[in-house]
């Protein structure tokens, strides 16, 4: 009997799927570049930063929450889903304080890299200058909330893999922020420990281990090496860590 | 006694909302304490109490006043609908800036999105219970009354008093409503027959999106679970509509029997009715009707005697969140959540409340649906249009005579509408709220129907006096409060879209500025989420295609202006250091 593998196509080229994948899944897969910040492969896909916006027809979706169906046109790396990639960028750079030259994050920051891969050279927009608190409580972890892009990947990490639920996220419109599931609110008093993968997951500065910051010198660090394209078609949570792969 | 009859005990259910609800109420905050205590009670992680406590408008984290005031910033209930800012007269005299709560603890004050009064005049929640201020007078009267510390149960009763104006019946309002009418018509003719009345009947949910109501049944029957449930979305939230408000009030049997009758169909024993926080005064009257119902074998176990008939229904209070009028969003409050909307696909007719197979629909399309099933498709079907069948009630408020509840024949055009309410010297009407059309004169022959003008039936009329940019402002800072701040370019986006028209009603835009403005608006409506962000910028982008002098008039012809004015910037430069000369002013 002979086999066929449904397909669809994304600009242009076709790529297999197996069923219940989702576009993300199969473009990946398929060594296929699709922007994504809150889409780490391994976590239930959330769909909330919407870097990862494809056309259909003339439907939109995000592709890392669709599933894929045999025969789908998908357009991904176009001039104008690229242009709105890159105003969403901006817009997630303004309503925080990301001021990448005195963050020690830089060069390991997904956004700042996810800048670079877009060709922002500005924020554009006025900066929101949010008041979000700081918390330092914890020995070895430090929760910045001002850089924090409610990507939801801490959130999940902590539930999916580390197996916790530390993180939660509460408020809404520009007062979304990153809340803490301890009595106190204080990530000191939840069960956070360094190695929990909630504690190193986050995309840009927001959660950040304690006196490691520049263990490696700027120059070295990870986009300084490759593009967010390189190490995004290749990062994935460890099968066995994972919560539901097949 | 026929153990059928029974009535189960209605007591307030412990749904986080209504626990947190009379935390509020009596603490007039909801503590850190509180929200471990709530947590450990109910069993839930600390941080989804607080996400709760912290998406919904109406709790806080910070202590409220004694008497906390909340006034509409409708543009029709608001305190910008007479000729006085009640907002700023009520600060002014009781000393309280808005959103603060005076140091005395007697009285805070803040704003709130459209309460659902806009037939009353200016209206305001005080400690959550509507009241309609009216005018000036009325607010200096409550202003004495809070500063003697007049217990409300000692105001005016009339200041409480909502007088529903129905000036227009139609198909579904004149008819007298038969209690078990509907149910007995179902029972006769069984499961099949009565989905195939809804599906003939071409009725389309009346929410404004339109769904076709007897598909979604059918769906939802054929759909898999361990439970399927029936929910009524009595959540309008969207600026100018105020009918489920009356339906609620008048017509609650009938919307009731609808719910009960959908039961029937798609095989479920339990429903809820999610009512906004804004109408908790209808609970009592809701309460009993339902009681009512058990009482009368329509509700409750074995309805009308029937073993294997079984359904019930819940009631659930929102607390302030627009958002909750999305369905997914909607299943997620009643879930004890922030409303923030799903991913869809998966449709709630397979995965709803729990994961299981839900309808959803809306108090008029109910209503509805309990008519065609006494009366037939095909009464229902000879009224409106062959795509919009049946009839459509309208919210009107605004620059009319006579605002208040008013029901069409399906095709009625907007001119008919606008004679019938005694509105003249109309400038603009908005259909279907700030996330519906905006419509200027030469589109008043536009007809109500889901092939041209879909509503959910909030009908806003412009009269010529108004300035339709402020119009937009305040549709722009609806949606930037509403947000629920799930994806970037509706959080982010609708934010900047306020901001950019504040800019140009501030006369420091350019026509650059009005690019930027229509570039953002077009982002945020192709790229969001969900229906909310998908129409937060139809206002302003129709606004500026239809009447584009509004805007015209307001920009400065200068290449670049800055967002704000330098000169006032240093205003506090200047109260510091006690100078008013020359040099501590910049040339403009």
């Amino acid at each position: 009997m002979q086999k066929t593998n449904p397909t669809i196509h994304v600009d242009g080229q076709e790529i297999p799927f197996k069923v219940g994948q989702t576009i993300m899944d199969a473009a990946l897969a398929a060594k296929v570049y699709i922007p994504h910040l809150c889409h780490y492969p391994g976590l239930t896909p959330h769909g909330n930063c919407k870097l990862c916006m494809v056309d259909i027809g003339n439907k939109n979706v995000t592709a890392c929450t669709t599933a894929a169906v045999a025969g789908q046109q998908i357009r991904n790396n176009t001039e104008t889903l690229n242009a709105a990639r890159k105003t969403v960028t901006q817009m997630l750079f303004i309503e925080g304080d990301h001021i990448c030259p005195s963050c020690e994050k830089t060069g390991n920051c997904k956004l700042q890299a996810m800048a670079y891969y877009l060709g922002m050279l500005d924020n554009h927009f006025p900066q929101f200058y949010p008041r979000r608190e700081m918390d330092a409580s914890h020995a070895t972890i430090l929760l910045d909330r001002s850089r924090c892009i409610l990507c939801d990947l801490c959130v999940r990490a902590s539930r999916e893999v580390d197996g916790k639920n530390v993180f939660a996220i509460a408020g809404r419109s520009t007062n979304a922020h990153l809340i803490v599931n301890s009595p106190s609110g204080k990530l000191g008093d939840s069960n956070i420990q360094t190695d929990d993968l909630a504690a190193h997951i986050c995309p840009v500065g927001a959660i950040l281990i304690k006196e490691q910051g520049y263990d490696v010198p700027i120059g070295q660090r990870i986009y300084d090496q490759q593009t967010i394209r390189d190490v995004g078609l290749n990062e994935a949570i460890p099968e066995k860590q994972g919560n539901h792969h097949d | 006694m026929n153990p059928c009859i029974q009535a189960p005990t209605n007591s307030a259910s412990p749904h986080l909302l209504h626990i947190l609800y009379a935390l509020q109420q009596q603490y007039r905050h909801i503590s850190a304490e509180s929200i471990n205590q709530v947590a450990a009670s109910l069993d839930l992680p600390v941080s989804q109490v607080a996400a709760v406590v912290e998406f919904y408008a109406f709790f806080s984290r910070e202590p409220c006043g004694r008497y906390h005031l909340l006034l509409s910033n409708c543009t029709s209930c608001g305190y910008l609908a007479g000729d006085t800012n009640l907002l700023l007269a009520l600060s002014q005299r009781m000393g309280v800036n808005p959103g603060k709560t005076r140091a005395d603890g007697l009285v805070s004050l803040g704003e709130t999105s459209c309460i659902g009064l806009c037939d009353q005049g200016a209206a305001l929640l005080v400690n959550s219970v509507p009241l309609v201020a009216r005018d000036l007078d009325r607010v200096e009267q409550m202003a004495q009354l809070i500063t003697t510390e007049t217990p409300l149960a000692h105001w005016p009763d009339e200041w409480f008093c909502i007088q529903n104006r129905i000036p227009k019946p139609g198909l579904l309002l004149q008819h007298r409503w038969d209690a078990g009418a509907g149910l007995r018509a179902a029972l006769l003719c069984g499961v099949t027959e009565t989905l195939a009345r809804i599906q003939q009947s071409g009725l389309r949910g009346r929410g404004g999106a339109g769904f076709n109501t007897g598909t979604k049944w059918q769906s939802c029957l054929a759909a898999p679970g361990a439970a399927h449930y029936v929910i009524c979305n009595a959540d309008e939230g969207e600026p100018g509509t105020f009918k489920d408000r009356v339906l609620l009030q008048h017509h609650a049997d009938t919307m009731v029997e609808g719910m009960t009758l959908c039961a029937f169909v798609i095989g479920a024993e339990k429903g809820f009715v999610y009512l906004r926080g804004e109408y908790r005064y209808l609970l009592p009257h809701l309460q009993a009707v339902l009681a009512q119902r058990r009482q009368s074998g329509l509700l409750g176990a074995c309805i009308l005697g029937q073993r294997e008939f079984n359904f019930d229904i819940e009631l659930v209070v929102g607390a302030g969140a627009y958002i909750c009028g999305e369905e997914s969003a909607l299943i997620e409050s009643l879930e004890g959540k922030p409303g923030i909307p799903r991913v869809r696909p998966p449709f709630p007719v397979t995965q709803g409340y729990l994961g299981q197979p839900t309808v959803v629909n809306n108090v008029e399309t109910f209503i509805a649906a309990a008519h065609i099933a006494c009366r037939g498709s095909a009464w229902f079907a000879a009224v409106g249009t062959a795509a919009s069948t049946g009839s459509k009630i309208l919210s009107i408020s605004g620059d009319c005579q006579s605002p208040g509840i008013y029901e069409y024949p399906f095709g009625v055009c907007v001119q008919q509408v606008l004679d019938d309410c005694g509105a003249d010297q109309v400038q603009a009407v908005q259909v279907g709220g700030p996330s519906g059309t905006l419509l200027g004169k030469d589109a008043f022959n536009r007809a109500l129907g889901f092939e041209d003008l879909s509503t959910g039936g909030s009908f806003l009329i412009f009269g010529q006096q108004r300035d339709l940019l402020t119009v937009n402002r305040n549709f722009a800072r609806f949606f930037a409060h509403e947000s629920c701040g799930f994806c970037t370019p509706c959080r982010v986006g609708t934010q900047l879209l306020k901001n950019g028209l504040d800019k140009i009603i501030e006369g420091n835009a350019t026509p650059a500025d009005v690019d930027e403005i229509t570039r953002l608006g077009l982002l945020v409506n192709h790229r969001s989420h969900c229906g909310l962000g998908q129409t937060a910028a139809n206002h302003l982008l129709q606004g500026l295609a239809h009447f584009p002098a509004a805007v015209t008039q307001r920009l400065t012809q200068a290449d670049f202006t800055p967002q704000f004015d330098l000169d006032a910037a240093l205003e506090a430069a200047r109260q510091i250091t006690q100078r008013d000369d020359a040099d501590a002013h910049l040339d403009n």
